[in-house]
């Protein structure tokens, strides 16, 4: 059998369309703990950087956090956050534990954009932003942020990106989303799932990036725009 | 599903004892992966890069192409290049050299753009040549931006070494799997900890290469 | 000139691509052997495109250029440049190489055995008065100036023949680029090379050249002479705008003490009768007389105490400014203007030689 007529034999199978296994499903599981893991990600996280950044500390903090969350492959922390669960009572096939790590993972580039980009802000327009009589909420807000809003959605659109791939994953650790047809199609030996599995999740990375991208120079203030 | 490793302990040194061989083999196997993938991925990038800074205009296609490799979850490219190579070592180099091309790439770019103008100047008025005066002025004084692109490309490489277990490889990668399917938590342990101990004696062994090779950035200030 | 022709540049011009104006246009120079030649004039006047089509860092659109007799447009651009110093203003040292290996450059590229590089190298450090100690070090441990330094014994490495620089003491402070001038002007005189050298400062291509060509915009040779010659006559409007304000002065800049002609003025020895002294003051018509003991320039005293007394029994009073036979009429002038008599006095070794006033001083630019 050709590759191409086990793509057809797959994409011809009536579960491949509708049930609880269908692409839809598997698309829209993958999609919403990603999106729920980058919203957990900036709520546990933006607070912090935003203050850090605010009182310029935390640059240090930053380097570190980068470095160790580049050393610790997801697929370990995926896994140890796997057994943690189930020891704990989690049912196999919930998707806590790819969320943990998706958290994880989507936590420090926001982490560091969020400060370095606060951070970049120059002084000299802090202190007329002071010398003008505003309070330090004031400068955090109307000044600070907006200013540095190009880093901040940059540290989500790498957060959102890597996390959109990394969920793939999770069917290493019994979930779904769309990797579940590569691993079965690894492990049942099965070319068009394997392939049409893998096309879906390339498709879904590339159109993440591409559209963030997108999204990002359209929320980028007029002002800074013509600098970028 | 019941398990039965409630008994055991974390960590079952007995079994790291009896598993000694397999160890060093997965190291073994771990190292040869990274390296392969990021010698390679540096002798493309060098070629792609002397193409981007010769002509200014293919910077921008040639980051774009690498960037779309890059955003490709590891998984899917593995199996996206099942039907083309099969199920081995060449998949996993093909896949993980893919990833280190853009870090590479505009890490070089970025450091041989940021030669100064006036020492360029004086290298040609010496009567370098062209030549000469990439492999003798730009690249030595590139390093350590150079070197800081390896230290990431090597790093984020032995990361998804592991997944590379999907295709009965993986390096420590191996241990993992395998512990998630047994519910073992000293093989997952192991796993997880020899790979960012090696990530990091890796990354700590360039910070000590750079340090080495440009004694000059040293000394700066 | 009487001087063989060392570099001479035959109707060259440059267009740079998409430039509606050349650069340069139809340019003649001839540049003798051993001879400093200033390029001056206001930004775009293409003295720094010049420069650089010598050594063809800049390809010139046509004409002809001859360094030595050769055509050095037939040479290959990296063999033509290994036999021609090159400083600039941003020094351009190689950041991660130590200033011995800096300096080695040239010699290493010619294929020099490392013996001989090392003795030049130890040789030129001493040259551009810099230490030994410095030549483990890397560029970035050393001052403006010593970098500089470096950039030059660099390009004398291979002991060129020819020197091209760019605005070489450029970007260090006023006081450390006078003093690097004057160094470089007596290391010129020792060297003799045939140096083309660029700047936007007239007052340094008036010190440093032999001659000075004055470009303007389009690279138009608007003068070329010796710098005497063109402060005495500008050759048009824009020579003599350029030159700008106090064009007297900077001619008495170039003048020495030693050429004026100088008068003795109301200066007696002691041992000379006190009515010498009182002739000698009615003849100058002032109130006081310097004094000489064997020519040595005691001081003076003011005309009252001028009595019977013995004129070795006075006690006289220094002149505060004293100037030698090398210092320039520049200097002599400022000399004149703040002394209280209105005179400077010239001393070479203690010997009193003579002393110059306003009209003096005046005579010498009119002449």
């Amino acid at each position: 059998m050709t590759v191409w007529e086990s793509i057809e034999e797959f994409l011809a199978e009536p579960t491949t369309w509708s049930g609880p296994g269908s692409i839809w499903a598997r698309l829209a599981e993958h999609v919403l703990v990603s999106l729920a893991a980058v919203v957990i990600a900036c709520v546990l996280v933006l607070p912090l950087a935003l203050w850090l950044g605010h009182v310029r500390k935390g640059s240090d903090i930053a380097t570190a956090v980068v470095n160790i969350g580049r050393a610790v492959p997801s697929f370990g922390i995926l896994a140890i956050a796997f057994l943690i669960l189930v020891q704990m009572g989690a049912g196999i096939g919930e998707p806590w534990a790819v969320l943990i790590t998706l958290i994880a993972l989507a936590a420090p580039p926001i982490f560091t954009n969020t400060i370095a980009g606060i951070q970049s802000v120059e002084t000299s327009t802090l202190e007329s932003a002071r010398g003008m009589g505003l309070t330090e909420g004031g400068v955090l807000k109307s000044v600070e942020m907006p200013l540095s809003m190009p880093l901040i959605m940059e540290g989500l659109r790498i957060a959102f990106v890597q996390v959109i791939a990394t969920a793939t994953l999770g069917a290493l650790v019994a979930w779904g989303g769309l990797g579940r047809f590569i691993v079965d199609g690894f492990a049942q030996q099965d070319m068009g799932q394997l392939i049409v599995g893998a096309t879906l999740v390339g498709l879904l990375a590339i159109l993440a990036e591409l559209g963030f991208s997108a999204a990002q120079r359209a929320t980028t203030p007029a002002g800074l725009r013509a600098s970028r | 599903m019941m398990l039965a490793q409630e008994a055991t302990p974390l960590i079952d040194w007995e079994w790291i004892g009896r598993n000694m061989g397999e160890i060093v083999d997965r190291t073994w196997q771990h190292l040869s992966l990274t390296a392969v993938s990021v010698g390679l991925g540096l002798v493309i990038s060098l070629g792609l890069s002397v193409v981007a800074l010769r002509w200014r205009w293919t910077y921008s296609p040639i980051t774009w192409v690498t960037g779309l490799l890059y955003t490709i979850p590891s998984l899917a490219l593995f199996a996206l290049l099942v039907p083309i190579v099969g199920l081995n070592a060449t998949n996993a180099v093909i896949a993980l050299t893919s990833y280190t091309l853009l870090i590479l790439i505009r890490n070089l770019v970025a450091g041989i753009d940021g030669v100064p103008g006036p020492v360029l100047e004086a290298a040609d008025g010496m009567g370098y040549t062209r030549r000469a005066r990439f492999w003798q002025m730009e690249i030595p004084l590139a390093l350590p931006v150079i070197i800081a692109g390896l230290r990431i490309a090597t790093v984020t490489t032995v990361g998804l070494v592991t997944v590379t277990a999907v295709l009965g490889l993986g390096g420590y990668g191996y241990f993992i799997l395998r512990g998630l399917n047994t519910f073992f938590w000293t093989q997952i342990l192991v796993g997880v900890t020899l790979s960012v101990a090696l990530a990091t004696v890796l990354d700590v062994g360039f910070v000590w290469l750079q340090r080495l090779l440009s004694p000059w950035a040293r000394r700066t200030g | 000139m009487t001087r063989d022709s060392m570099i001479r540049l035959e109707k060259v011009s440059k267009v740079f691509p998409g430039a509606e104006m050349p650069a340069v246009a139809d340019l003649d120079l001839d540049i003798g052997r051993g001879e400093l030649v200033t390029l001056v004039g206001p930004s775009g006047c293409g003295k720094t495109t010049t420069l650089k089509m010598i050594n063809r860092l800049i390809e010139p659109s046509s004409g002809t250029i001859l360094i030595d007799g050769r055509d050095a447009l037939a040479l290959a651009p990296h063999e033509l440049r290994r036999s021609i110093g090159y400083v600039i203003q941003q020094i351009g040292l190689f950041p991660h190489r130590t200033i011995g290996q800096n300096i080695a450059t040239v010699p290493e590229l010619l294929g020099w055995d490392s013996s001989r590089t090392e003795e030049r190298v130890t040789e030129l450090v001493e040259v551009v008065g810099l230490s030994k100690g410095m030549l483990n070090r890397y560029p970035s441990e050393l001052s403006g100036g010593q970098q500089q330094r470096v950039g030059v014994a660099r390009a004398l490495a291979a002991d060129p023949p020819v020197l091209l620089m760019d605005e070489p003491f450029g970007a260090v402070d006023p006081i450390v680029r006078k003093r690097l001038q004057q160094e470089f002007r007596v290391l010129q005189q020792r060297l003799g090379k045939t140096v083309v050298f660029v700047t936007h400062d007239v007052d340094e291509a008036i010190l440093l050249g032999d001659r000075m060509a004055i470009l303007n915009v389009g690279g138009v040779l608007e003068q070329y002479d010796r710098p005497e010659a063109i402060l005495a006559e500008p050759a048009n409007a824009f020579v003599d705008d350029f030159l700008g304000g106090e064009r007297g002065l900077k001619r008495l800049a170039l003048l020495t003490v030693g050429e004026a002609d100088m008068r003795w003025g109301p200066v007696v020895d002691v041992k000379d009768d006190p009515e010498e002294a009182r002739k000698a003051m009615s003849r100058e018509q002032v109130d006081w007389v310097g004094l000489v003991d064997e020519g040595r320039l005691l001081g003076w005293v003011d005309g009252t105490q001028v009595d019977d007394t013995p004129l070795a029994e006075l006690e006289p009073r220094p002149f505060l400014v004293t100037l030698s036979g090398e210092s320039s009429l520049r200097s002599a002038l400022d000399a004149v203007v703040t002394s209280h008599a209105r005179v400077a006095m010239v001393v070479d070794d203690g010997i009193y030689k003579g002393m110059l006033d306003l009209e003096g001083i005046a005579e010498e630019i009119t002449e």
